[in-house]
């Protein structure tokens, strides 16, 4: 019993049990291995070229959904605040941007409008609704069902504004650019890029700014965060008006190259996001990205093998087995919002 | 009367009897709806937000195998019951065992989900021109208790027989379900609901009591489902928005979290003052009524929330919302 090369060997793990362990330890690097695996898959059964279209498609719906998932995250870490009414935030900013347009500014002026307002909108809401709710000491159930109760009250007063007609979003959405047999949008390529810029930006002010510091601290202790002297109705502020606004940009971003909005724009999408957020972790604004891109391939690349039509549900079949395998996410840790 | 005359609102309809029954039978499975989330919100202190999803899961699993699959309508009853109970496990046992927010995330999904492949899935479905031809069964039964009406000297009406249907349906279900709460295993449900680690520490496996608290609420949706199945007599995915969630979610808060009496008078309620205000004319297109209605049902179940959360009967001391 007490032979100490015995107990050496019963906790020295065989090599598989290693190699999962250390995949478990670096989930991204089983993530990527996995990725991988299924494309070569794929790719080989499928065909190449198919596969290479269907990864362009991934990445650009996985963008969209990465940038409502930060928002969505944020939130959550912050306030531990499941927004079911971050859907109807995409569909304002999209929205915003169709008003801009309206008022005869520039695509890019309405733009900016947009991502603004959804913004302003993120405070309006913070400062109306959910800081004197706080106040309140309103217990979980309560918060959920305001935030389902604000979902169906936003959806339906913009259906009720703007009428259940399509609007145009007024961006070219025929020209393209083609890579060798490949072919992307070209209002594509660029919301895709300025989406991933603004994710890449969020992530580094969330590691390396004081700004970021305090809301992470924020998220892992509200109270503590408090009595360490900083300013948290101030950080909450911040965090609704980039939660807003990267809703808005989302929401802008899939409304151009889709060409048009319409009420449920952003409810549409939710589904996707909340995948990409669990997947993630929540509360992890590395993991949103991370799940985004992850969802936005897998529904893109089952194309190659199912109806497209199905590809939503994809989605929801990733969020289950991701509760099945690792409840928390890619990347770790139960709580708190990680940059 | 004149003033309301000038706002366009007529009140004739209250002395209709066809609306009184339409009210009935809407109220009847909206109530069964809701007791489902009663147990598991009022009595479990689990966020099920999914139960549109469960009842379009049984209701289409009936309408499918009798459509479909030539099963007889009595034996599909009981499957769509099965089925729907099959929906909960897949649904509680990735999420029931982690914090209250993935349950109440992966329910919502769930209930999205469930819509989205009804509407995509047409071989299957019918997509969205719907699922017919389910009711021949219940059309026959329908007209002998029209018979058995007559023989006692009630004239025959329309949806009169499915009304008094329900009604049994919705006291049976809330008096089953009632028993049930005031049993050992309904007491092991409210102790999870006031301290999980407490019932854990006592020997209790909550995690499989939080199961079967979900499963009997998918049974409960599934069969409001087949009321709603025979009410309009085609199943479509626009008839399970997530809309009808946030119903079942007023009526509970209404009628006070954790009361059963107050599920039915909730539902009552609820439904009167939905189907009173068709009546209001307006000079809109129906889309835009039909947003103002949602607007004001979310507009509602916010309010409820803050101002009121122990509802129209609700005791404080038998459930507080969970403070923090």
């Amino acid at each position: 019993m007490s032979d100490p090369s015995v107990l050496a060997a019963a906790s020295r793990p065989g090599r598989l049990a290693a190699t999962t362990a250390g995949l478990r330890r670096r989930p991204l690097l089983g993530f990527a291995l996995g990725a991988g695996a299924i494309a070569v898959l794929l790719g080989a059964l499928e065909g190449w070229r198919e596969l290479g279209q269907a990864t362009i498609n991934g990445i650009v719906a996985g963008n969209y959904f990465a940038l409502g998932a930060v928002g969505l995250t944020l939130i959550f870490g912050v306030l531990r605040l499941v927004n079911f009414a971050h859907g109807e935030f995409l569909t304002f900013g999209a929205y915003m941007l169709v008003a801009g347009n309206a008022l005869g500014l520039p695509l890019l002026a309405s733009a900016a409008f947009g991502v603004l307002a959804t913004a302003a909108l993120g405070l309006l809401l913070e400062v109306g609704l959910w800081r004197p709710v706080r106040r309140k000491r309103v217990g979980e159930l309560q918060l959920l069902l305001l935030a389902l109760g604000l979902a169906f009250l936003m959806r339906n007063a913009m259906a009720f504004v703007a009428g259940p007609e399509d609007r145009r979003a007024g961006a070219n959405v025929t020209a393209g650019l083609h890579l060798g047999a490949l072919r992307i949008g070209r209002t594509e390529l660029i919301v895709t890029m300025v989406g991933i810029c603004a994710i890449v930006a969020v992530a580094v002010v969330l590691r390396s700014t004081s700004l970021g510091r305090q809301t992470r601290a924020l998220a892992d202790s509200i109270q503590l965060a408090e009595t360490t002297g900083i300013d948290t109705d101030r950080i909450v502020l911040i965090t609704w008006a980039t939660s807003g606004g990267l809703a808005g940009l989302a929401g802008i971003l899939y409304a151009l190259p889709a060409g048009t909005v319409h009420p449920n724009l952003g409810f549409g999408l939710i589904l996707s996001i909340f995948a990409a957020v669990v997947v993630g972790g929540i509360g992890n604004a590395y993991g949103a990205l991370a799940g985004g891109l992850l969802i936005g391939l897998a529904q893109e690349w089952s194309t190659l093998v199912i109806d497209p039509a199905m590809k939503v549900a994809v989605g929801f079949a990733v969020l289950i087995a991701t509760l099945l395998v690792r409840p928390q996410g890619l990347f770790g840790r139960a709580r708190g919002v990680e940059g | 009367m004149t003033e309301l005359g000038l706002l366009g609102v007529t009140i004739e309809f209250l002395w209709n009897v066809d609306f009184w029954i339409n009210v009935g039978v809407l109220a009847t499975t909206y109530g069964v709806f809701a007791l489902g989330i009663q147990l598991n919100v009022g009595t479990t202190g689990i966020f099920n937000f999914g139960q549109a999803g469960f009842m379009a899961v049984g209701s289409y699993g009936m309408g499918i195998l009798v459509v479909k699959a030539d099963v007889s309508f009595w034996l599909a009853l009981v499957l769509g019951v099965l089925i729907a109970i099959a929906a909960a496990l897949l649904v509680g046992l990735p999420s029931l065992r982690l914090r209250a927010d993935y349950f109440a995330i992966s329910t919502l999904a769930f209930s999205e989900i469930v819509r989205y492949v009804a509407d995509n899935w047409d071989g299957l479905t019918g997509g969205n021109l719907g699922l017919f031809g389910y009711t021949d069964s219940w059309t026959a039964t329908s007209a002998r208790i029209d018979e058995l009406l007559e023989r006692i000297g009630v004239a025959p009406r329309f949806l009169l027989p499915l009304l008094l249907v329900n009604l049994a349906i919705l006291l049976a279900a809330a008096l089953v379900v009632l028993l049930l709460v005031r049993s050992p295993w309904g007491r092991v449900l409210r102790a999870i609901r006031e301290d999980e680690d407490a019932a854990r520490s006592l020997g209790k496996n909550t995690f499989a009591y939080k199961l079967q608290s979900l499963s009997l609420a998918s049974s409960l949706a599934a069969v409001a489902g087949y009321m709603l199945a025979i009410n309009i007599s085609i199943l479509s995915p626009a008839n399970f928005e997530p809309v009808l969630t946030a119903y079942g979610y007023v009526i509970v808060i209404l009628g006070g979290l954790g009361s059963y009496a107050g599920v039915v008078v909730g539902s009552a309620l609820l439904i009167f003052v939905l189907e009173a205000t068709r009546y209001l004319e307006l000079p809109l297109s129906d889309a835009r009524i039909a947003s103002l209605r949602f607007m004001i049902v979310g507009a509602v179940l916010m309010a409820l929330v803050v101002f009121r959360p122990q509802g129209l009967f609700g005791r404080r001391e038998e459930l507080t919302l969970r403070a923090r």
